[in-house]
């Protein structure tokens, strides 16, 4: 039996399952299928790749590690830590491409385009792994805040490091063409120095980066998981690490691009500048905001016969996820109609609050995006903004020398009554102050947002 | 040469491809989507299988590229059914 050609076939039709995987995977009813074609495909992959193993003992027990460690993970998780969970699996995909180019440039190829490709994966890799480790760190809430000065070091030794990664490519270019010749013990050093230099890159690229733009940052190391796979796929001379690969960097691409359209902003600005150089044009509100106590707002929403609740990452900070679900059915059965509005970026990574109400049990049909809900949001009585900010922002629509202008928001000010769930009057991640907060419509109700609604849902039970 | 002209061909259909296959996506699966692409990201598995094992250091890189690739593979396809599964319609 001709095991390459075997192989080959395998990887054909791995790569079918693959597609028809990702395209199930993109549509609600036919989802947890797609992911399950696209094991199949994943399995038959390994199985005609196993084939050939030189030390099948060894190669088991890797495997046999990294499934226990994998399933250990997945499936002790709790739900509401899935966000970081999903950034660290990336990160290790990343990292398993950075050890692929690693080993092979141990087979001390001399052609300059191979080695370039080595490069390139490891740089990739690289960046993959120590930046999703910082997006882990951030998502799990060890590293909080960002300081200034620490961003600006960071973001001048990301140049540094660029600029090593161009002197180590034309150390190679300078090689091949035989203007100067390096040894090999030389090119082997800078490539030791380069392996850190990627890790320190990743490092540095998402430090700075803040925590409402993580979103757009998740999916683009996303992407660049694949990208690596695929590059090392070329490296390795391998179809099924390239199809794949690429399709993973295309689909991140995506989910990139729509992040970075739902905030009005182009990626050059969401990771390398951030909100805070350009927020001096917002202008200071005047006003008094009109605070409201639990019992008021109880009877105001016990006569609303339509409630749109906002999330945020206030929501997921809270972990409120679960007595709302609990308000949402009193409402309810008070012959009330109760959607969600949800913001694409709401949250710290795509899709972040309606994992959250899903674990919750809310109906996926329920969860509608700002196309759905601002067209209707004249006849909405009651708006409830749980921790969410810059996403109902009206500076988006009616500032136009807002740093946040022209962002695609959920427009709460234009409904009968809104009611905002905060913690204190600081402003959002944008460091925008919000006119919401002033409206002659709108209401603050103080206080941790899990506290204030089982507040709620008490007086509702009475 | 000529073979990796033939790879680079397959790499830009399939970069096309995939950009039209997920062109449109309701906000409720970006993350299952993410971490399910993610999953297959750990492709690299299959790339550590076939690695040379000449020396010891390529030896042990290749243990970790596998090890670490499992936890890809077997993690993300674990964690988005999971998540999949929380995902209900009344």
């Amino acid at each position: 039996m001709d095991f390459n050609f075997l192989q080959e076939a395998g990887y054909i039709v791995a790569a079918i399952l693959f597609i028809f995987g990702l395209k199930m995977l993109s549509k609600e009813d036919t989802a947890a299928r797609g992911n399950l074609v696209s094991s199949i495909g994943m399995l038959i992959a390994v199985l005609v790749t196993l084939l050939k193993v030189i030390d099948p003992y060894l190669v088991l027990l890797a495997m046999i590690i990294g499934a226990g460690i994998g399933s250990l993970f997945a499936l002790k998780v709790k739900m509401t830590s899935i966000p970081e969970m999903v950034a660290l699996f990336n990160g290790f995909g990343g990292l398993s491409s950075f050890f692929l180019a690693w080993s092979e440039f141990n087979n001390q190829s001399t052609i300059s385009f191979i080695l370039i490709l080595t490069y390139m994966t490891v740089f990739i890799g690289g960046v993959t792994f120590s930046g999703s480790l910082i997006a882990f760190f951030k998502l799990s809430e060890v590293l909080k805040g960002s300081n200034n000065l620490f961003n600006n070091i960071s973001r001048w030794f990301l140049i540094f490091i660029c600029f090593f990664v161009l002197i180590a490519i034309s150390q190679i270019v300078l090689s091949s063409t035989g203007i100067f010749i390096f040894s090999f013990e030389l090119i082997e050093i800078t490539f030791i120095v380069f392996l850190i230099a990627s890790l320190l890159a990743g490092l540095a690229f998402v430090i700075p980066i803040g925590g409402g733009d993580m979103p757009v940052v998740i999916s683009l190391l996303n992407s660049l998981s694949g990208v690596a796979a695929a590059l090392a796929g070329v490296l390795l001379l391998n179809t099924a690490l390239i199809v794949a690969g690429c399709l993973v960097g295309a689909s991140g691409l995506v989910l990139t691009l729509i992040m970075a359209k739902s905030m009005n902003r182009d990626l050059y600005n969401i990771f390398f500048v951030g909100y805070a150089s350009d927020s001096n044009l917002s202008e200071e509100i005047t006003g008094e905001t009109k605070p409201i106590s639990p019992e008021d707002t109880y009877l105001i929403m016990e006569s609303a016969r339509s409630v749109l609740i906002v999330p945020g990452y206030g929501m997921a900070v809270a972990q409120a996820q679960h007595v709302v679900k609990e308000l949402g059915d009193l409402l309810e059965e008070n012959e009330c109609e109760v959607s969600y509005g949800i913001h694409p970026v709401a949250g710290r990574m795509p899709g972040h609050m309606n994992v959250l109400l899903a674990e919750a049990n809310v109906s996926y049909d329920n969860l509608l995006e700002p196309k759905d809900v601002n067209p209707k949001m004249k006849t909405i009585d009651v708006v409830i903004v749980i921790g969410a900010n810059d996403v109902v922002n009206p500076s988006a629509t009616e500032q136009p020398g807002s740093p946040i202008y022209g962002m695609p928001i959920i427009e709460a000010y234009q409904a009968k009554t809104v009611i905002v769930l905060k913690r204190s009057m600081s402003s959002g991640f944008a460091g925008v102050q919000n006119p919401l907060f002033f409206k002659e419509n709108t209401r603050m109700l103080f206080g941790d947002a899990k506290e204030s609604i089982a507040k709620l849902v008490s007086e509702f039970k009475e | 040469m000529e073979i990796f002209l033939l790879l680079f061909f397959i790499l830009v259909l399939a970069i096309f491809l995939g950009l039209e296959l997920i062109s449109k996506i309701p906000s409720t699966l970006h993350t299952p989507l993410m971490s399910g692409a993610n999953a297959i990201s750990g492709i690299t598995l299959v790339g550590a299988l076939t690695l040379d094992t000449g020396s010891d250091l390529q030896m042990i890189l290749a243990f970790f590229a596998i090890v670490f690739a499992s936890i890809n593979v077997f993690g993300g396809y674990l964690v988005t059914n999971r998540m999949l599964r929380m995902f209900k319609k009344k």
